[in-house]
């Protein structure tokens, strides 16, 4: 028998014997609970623990850990975001990414591949042009690049001037790129249960004990668990568990769906988005692309979207990368987004005494894993927003202090 | 039977039409197929179809595909494909096959031709109902077919009727709300291995359907036991088909059984000429069903059996392929070694549950079928066949694996394409794996390109072993579109190049073209960005062009405005509410510019409304607004304000619009309209008339963009490019002077007029931009409310100014952010005061200037800015003839 | 792809038209509307998990809107009914 080269793929790295207790039964009273076991649920309790010495917390998931938009994500981090806020809170995040496998023993595969966003008209260089000065100005690494420049970054997209929406130019973070998302949260969850934090799956809070403004606790359905503090941090259920405690707030929740090709020879070595040719592609160290672009147009808790979506967004990446047109879709998936009207998150107190919510990252936040977690504990640890989240707070629906980056979030991510 | 001549590997083969590679390898002896991903094992064919986990090979011929199982590729003369170790090629050549979609609506679609989907179908057809039956199968009939069972005519001659379309090569890849279903065919992979241009190779179908009809059959699964990965180990049923092809490699067989198939495949085996040396069944008693349909069968052919055993371990060769099986009995004792060349292992069947869950039917655990099935409880699904359960006499044992020690576990494979083992999902389950979503995503275990098909209720039952659960308990995997793999470019179809978005024209771009104008991409729309003569690049063509357009007479092709006729006897009270600025008002024949908000207060539209009658309006709006402004008045008509009658109507592709600017632009109308009173006092700023232009009939408004005089000019479409021709001859002796969307921006700077999308950015009110002159204090608007909330009526926020550098050649790139004088030429981080909205350099002023947003800025007016190491200083925004007089001519 | 059951033109595809979140959004007479009812009225939406009345446009087809129930679960299409007419029970 001939014998023939065949590619080889890397090695995945092995997972710890143990990461926390699998069946864990809450406790009566904690000093803090976290409603959501995902990346930010995740994050908020380790850093309550680091950064603030409480380490009585219950981490509530109603599934199985980080089983949400967490298991099912594109994995895009970069911070280059428009306004001076959004790019304080996704710096900080972005560098505690820059140590965050280190300071939490867990391989996540973090690579600052680069993240590119491409411009296709003389607006849509004007409008990122804005930004990258934005960024210039805040000091955040932000590069301006011609379609050669693109080209040379990265061989495979098409700059031929031909084509519908042809390449005019580009916005490039270099520090940008991606991690493995089960793992970034199985970190976060195992040095949480190392400082004893309780993670308690299969656990849905049902209601809220609140009496005089005050939440005294949750309301479950494995009983009813006290503490003086809770924290709502569960993507794609903020607004049924801001109505069990009695409030609205400015969030619908949609599907936002993405999809992996199989495992090929590694081609695309930076994460590169366009906005109007709607679609975003990275590929993954193993050889699988990731690719994703907006949420379906409907509120959905299915966790599925249209495949239309699907067909448009390979139609646009076979445009800008050719070289995928043999590659095959392999598997997609959905998840629930929570989408506020400005494209930016809400982090701070409700209108309940000691109950804070951490909401309306909508498509992009998984990058924000860190930085959620750390405002957010410090926000529950003090009662006081930190400086990152305070102007993501609720009450500027009411002021019209509304922080819009429905044009840097571009297609979201 | 005709040859067909195939390499593989780099090795030509010869195998016979029809076969599948597979098929063909194993007629030619390979047994021995490529090497595991990650463990370098050596590996062989296990399968007969997609659940084929092993045998994928890289297609080099024809369009080429990267990843596909060697089961599913049909040889052809001239096929070129390569084994793969679980990473697919991406060559650089550009795909030029062809592909399209087809949309079809039925009654009843029908996924499955086996007998149970091939029954269904001719029920509904006899019934009259137009019934589409797709099968992923090269040939008709299954399961059934395959174990060489003959297919009632009856059913066959059905798929013949006029309400059925029938399709084989076509696989249903996803099933999707209110009977939608995506299927992708193979229409020429199979008849040759060139690529092919004119007839579609893939066709993507999207069938809406009232009834789905679930036929999706089964696979079999295999076992787990200590090196059970073997080349020469297979699934039974695949076994039994392949020797039935004449694959004849195997002398000997041993089968490993839990069920009645393994008797089956076993007497397929013994009636093709393979000695079956035993069969080894896990299950010690039989019910009488059973014994009397399997057991007694192969007894009476010889074949030893052996009750209550099972594999426990294999031997291979010097090259890895098995030579022999250890067959143990714990309660017995037994442990015995036999030497065979094929292991055919029937671990139970499988149902294809798939296309059931992606629309949230749940499968549920059977343990009499050792499986999960469908039970379908929505109306308008049903699965019928073995996706329902349609095999319980075959008696399967819920088993799934021998107990294995340490050593053992570590070579007992549970997903063989990701080399996971037993030993991998025992440590998922002590690390704190409580989900099998948890533990697929810790071992990897059914996320590579089977996607679990044979792994997943293995997996699922040995996880239940070590928890403690049943498999009631832990619930089924969660499968997700598509079933099998299919290439992008197939599911782009023909949504390529051009095709992806329409492109918009104004009836006036041949005109355009010729003049050879780079031209804009504005949403869909292509404008002509600048008209450059010979030699000269946008800088210079825009210096000439404005000129003209200040001194002379320049032409503008408007006609991507968008346009919205507005009729009704409440139209007025309506614009009212719409604009900030009262309409209500205005003189029939008289112009208008408005600013629209949304109820955020925030401008996201603007334009020229005209009231051609006591109830009759024309609204302009942005180019790339216009739809969104069309489906905020209809929003409002029919959801709040029902009792207004109003009709709007979008007019943009109905009249082009051409736009003569400048102080010479009162002679060229005058030219084109003899007759029509063109005085300043005839003809009033804002005013509008209707006269024949060119012979065309028109109506013209005296509106001015650029703060010259100037007209617009109202055409139908039909007749806008001859309206253009005339312009540039009748204006040839006025050097009429064609300008694109540059230098109509340099021109509106010039004036301090806003562009929405550049000045605004979705956050500015009114007041913001200096406006505060068109928001009326009489009446309520949409969005006036919001003015009023404490940050939206902050004073000090960012407000429109000009800016004028201090070096006058130097142009501020648009978007700069700058700061405070003292920070000139400071190092980031710098805190920021504002940023430029709008720069250029004016040939008129004979210097640069710009529009920009500055934090408190019409307070600070004579203040500098540093943008780097430069600076400017702060002005009103308004730059050229700010006692706006050229506008009068 | 949802096939939306448009009350003028019968069920069509998903693309055809524009979403308009929750139905009964209440327009308070802005003059007197407090900061805090004006922001409800221009942010807060309902997000039910489970049957919700929401608001289409027919874009591409009789570009009229309506209500109807959907089940943002199941996606499931209850009874639609016209702007300004009884909102139908909320489906079992």
């Amino acid at each position: 028998m001939a014998t023939t080269t065949r590619r080889r793929t890397v090695e995945l790295p092995e997972h710890p014997d143990f990461l926390w207790t699998a069946r864990v039964t809450p406790k009566k009273v904690y000093d803090v609970i976290i409603i959501g076991g995902g990346g930010h649920g995740l994050s908020t309790a380790y850093y309550l623990a680091k950064n603030h010495g409480i380490t009585n917390i219950a981490v509530l998931e109603k599934g199985w850990l980080a089983g949400g938009n967490m298991a099912r994500n594109t994995t895009v981090i970069r911070s280059n975001y428009l306004w001076d806020e959004s790019a304080g809170i996704y710096e900080h995040s972005l560098k505690l990414w820059e140590n965050l496998e280190e300071e939490v023993g867990y391989e996540m595969f973090f690579s600052q591949r680069g993240v590119m966003s491409l411009a296709h008209s003389v607006s849509d260089l004007r409008a990122k042009a804005r930004n990258y000065h934005a960024n210039k100005i805040n000091d955040i690494d932000s590069e301006w690049l011609t379609p050669e420049q693109v080209k040379e970054i990265a061989p495979i997209v098409n700059i031929n001037p031909d084509v519908r929406y042809p390449v005019l130019g580009a916005t490039y973070q270099p520090r940008g790129g991606i991690a493995k998302h089960d793992w970034v949260a199985w970190g976060y969850a195992k040095a949480a249960a190392d400082m004893g934090v309780d993670i308690i799956q299969g656990c849905e809070v049902t209601g809220f004990d609140i009496r005089e403004g005050k939440v005294h606790g949750v309301k479950t359905n494995l009983g009813p668990i006290a503490a003086q503090k809770v924290g709502m941090v569960a993507a794609g259920h903020s607004s049924v568990l801001a109505n069990l405690a009695g409030f609205d707030i400015p969030i619908q929740s949609r599907p936002l769906q993405a999809l992996v090709s199989e495992l090929l020879e590694q081609v695309h070595n930076t994460v590169i988005m366009s906005g109007m040719v709607h679609v975003y592609v990275s590929q993954a160290h193993k050889g699988e692309l990731v690719m994703g672009a907006g949420t379906d147009a409907f509120n959905s808790y299915a966790q599925r979207g249209g495949f239309h979506v699907i067909e448009h967004q390979l139609a646009a990446a076979i445009e800008l990368f050719p070289i995928f047109e043999r590659a095959h879709l392999l598997r997609t998936w959905g998840g629930i987004v929570d989408i506020s009207p400005d494209a930016s998150p809400i982090i701070g107190r409700t209108p309940v005494d000691n109950l804070f919510i951490n909401t309306g990252w909508g498509t992009g936040g998984f990058k924000a894993t860190p930085a959620s977690g750390w405002t957010m504990a410090h926000t529950i640890a003090t009662g006081e927003p930190h400086e990152l989240n305070a102007a993501f707070n609720l009450e500027r629906f009411v002021t019209g202090h509304l922080i819009d980056e429905h044009g840097a979030a571009g297609v979201a991510h | 039977m005709s040859n067909v001549t195939f390499k593989f590997d780099g090795v030509d083969y010869v195998g016979q039409a029809g076969d599948s590679l597979a098929t063909a390898l194993l007629r030619n002896g390979v047994l021995h197929f490529t090497d595991s991903t990650y463990r370098d094992r050596p590996r062989g064919i296990m399968s007969l179809w997609v659940d084929e986990p092993n045998a994928l090979v890289n297609v080099d011929s024809g369009a080429g595909e990267p990843m596909v199982p060697a089961t599913t590729v049909e040889i052809t003369e001239g096929l070129v494909a390569r084994s793969l170790a679980g990473i697919g090629d991406l060559p650089d050549t550009r795909d030029i096959s062809r592909y399209d979609r087809a949309y079809r609506h039925a009654d009843v679609l029908v996924v499955g031709a086996g007998l149970a989907g091939l029954t269904e179908a001719k029920k509904y057809a006899d019934k009259g109902k137009t019934v589409i039956i797709m099968d992923d199968q090269p040939e008709v009939g299954g399961h059934a077919k395959q174990c060489g069972e003959v297919i009632p005519p009856e059913l066959l001659a059905s798929l013949t009727l006029e309400n059925v379309t029938h399709l084989q090569r076509t696989t249903v890849i996803g099933t999707y709300d209110q009977g939608y279903a995506v299927a992708v065919e193979r229409r020429t992979d199979h008849v040759s291995s060139k690529v092919s241009t004119d007839v579609a190779r893939i066709r993507t179908w999207h069938v809406r359907a009232k009834h789905t009809v679930l036929a999706t059959g089964a696979f079999q699964r295999p076992l787990v036991f200590a090196n059970n990965d073997r080349p020469g180990i297979m699934l039974s049923h695949a076994a039994a088909t392949y020797v039935e092809r004449g694959v004849s490699k195997f002398k000997t067989a041993v089968v490993v059984t839990v069920d009645n198939q393994g008797y089956t495949d076993a007497i397929r085996l013994h009636k093709s000429g393979v000695r079956v040396l035993a069969i080894v069944d896990i299950r010690k008693k039989l019910s009488k069903a059973s014994i009397k349909l399997a057991r007694k069968p192969a007894e009476k052919l010889g074949i030893r059996i052996l009750k209550g055993a099972t594999a426990l371990d294999t031997n291979g060769n010097l090259d890895g392929i098995l030579s022999s099986v250890v067959v143990t009995d714990p309660k017995s004792g037994l442990n015995e070694t036999i030497s065979t060349d094929l292991l055919a292992i029937s671990g139970g069947w499988t149902p294809t549950v798939h296309l059931a869950t992606y629309i949230g039917i749940k499968p549920t655990w059977s343990n009499k079928r050792a499986a999960f099935i469908v039970r379908s409880k929505v109306k308008s699904i049903s699965a019928v066949g073995m996706l329902a359960g349609d095999f319980v006499e075959l008696e399967p044992a819920v088993y799934f694996g021998t107990e294995l020690d340490e050593t053992q576990a570590l070579v007992a494979f549970v997903d063989h394409q990701r080399d996971a083992t037993l030993r991998d999902l025992r440590r998922a389950v002590g690390a704190g794996m409580v989900s099998i979503e948890h533990v697929k995503r810790y071992t990897a275990i059914g996320t590579a390109h089977d996607q679990g098909k044979t792994s997943g209720t293995l997996t699922m039952g040995l996880i239940g072993n070590l928890v403690g659960l049943a498999l009631d308990e832990i619930g089924s995997l969660t499968f997700r579109p598509p079933y099998i793999a299919v290439p992008f470019a197939a599911l782009a179809g023909r949504e390529r190049g051009l095709h992806t978005e329409p492109i918009r024209t104004t009836s006036i771009h041949p005109w355009h073209i010729a003049a050879g104008a780079p031209m804009e991409d504005v949403g869909q729309w292509k404008r002509p960005w600048f008209f450059p003569k010979p030699g000269e690049d946008l800088h210079a063509a825009v210096l000439r062009e404005c000129r003209a357009a200040r001194n002379g007479v320049a032409v503008m092709d408007a006609s991507t405005l968008g346009k919205i006729d507005i009729q009704g006897k409440d139209a007025g009270e309506f614009l009212d509410q719409i604009y900030t600025n009262m309409f209500s008002t205005l003189k029939v024949g008289m112009s208008r510019y408005g600013l629209m908000c949304g109820v955020d207060g925030m401008v996201f539209d603007d334009g020229v409304t005209t009231r051609l009658g006591e109830n009759h309006w024309l609204m302009t709006t942005t180019t790339g607004g216009a739809a969104k402004v069309m489906d905020w008045l209809e929003e409002w008509l029919q959801t709040e304000w029902p009792h207004l009658e109003v009709f709007c109507t979008s007019v943009t592709e109905q009249i082009a619009t051409v736009a003569i600017v400048g102080p010479k632009s009162r002679d060229l109308l005058a030219m084109l309209s003899p007759g029509l009173d063109v005085s300043k006092e005839g003809f009033a700023f804002m005013e509008n008339k209707y006269a024949d232009v060119a012979g065309i009939p028109a109506r013209i408004a005296r509106i001015s963009f650029s703060g010259e005089l100037a007209y617009e000019i109202n055409v139908s479409a039909w007749y806008g490019l001859e309206l253009w021709n005339k312009v540039m001859e009748l204006g040839a002796p006025l050097d009429v002077t064609p300008y694109g969307t540059e230098s109509l921006h340099v021109l509106r700077a010039e004036k301090g007029f806003v562009i929405v999308g550049q000045e605004t950015d979705g956050t500015q009110t009114p007041d913001d931009l200096g406006m505060d002159w068109i928001v009326s204090k009489k009446k309520d608007f949409i969005g006036k409310r919001s003015f009023s909330r404490s940050d939206t009526s902050r004073p000090d926020r960012h407000q429109l100014v000009g800016l004028l550098p201090d070096t006058s050649a130097f142009v501020i790139p648009e978007g700069s952010y700058f700061a405070e004088e003292q920070h000139k030429g400071a190092t980031p981080p710098i805190p920021h005061i504002g940023y430029v909205t709008s720069s250029y350099f004016s040939g008129e002023l004979n210097r640069s200037f710009a529009m920009a947003l500055v934090h408190n800025g019409r307070a600070r007016i004579g203040d500098r800015v540093a943008i780097g190491n430069e600076t400017a200083v702060i002005t009103e925004p308004i730059f050229v003839d700010k006692e706006n007089v050229r506008r009068d001519g | 792809m949802l096939n939306i059951p448009c009350p003028y033109c019968g069920p069509r595809d998903e693309t055809e038209f524009h979403y308009g979140a929750c139905a009964n959004i209440f327009y308070p007479e802005p003059a007197s509307a407090t900061d805090e009812e004006w922001s409800k009225f221009v942010f807060i939406r309902e997000n039910p998990k489970g049957w919700h009345a929401e608001r289409w446009v027919h874009s591409a087809g009789c570009r009229r809107w309506f209500n109807v129930w959907r089940n943002t679960i199941t996606h499931e299409f209850g009874p639609t009914y016209k702007p300004f007419t009884e909102q139908p029970k909320r489906p079992a």
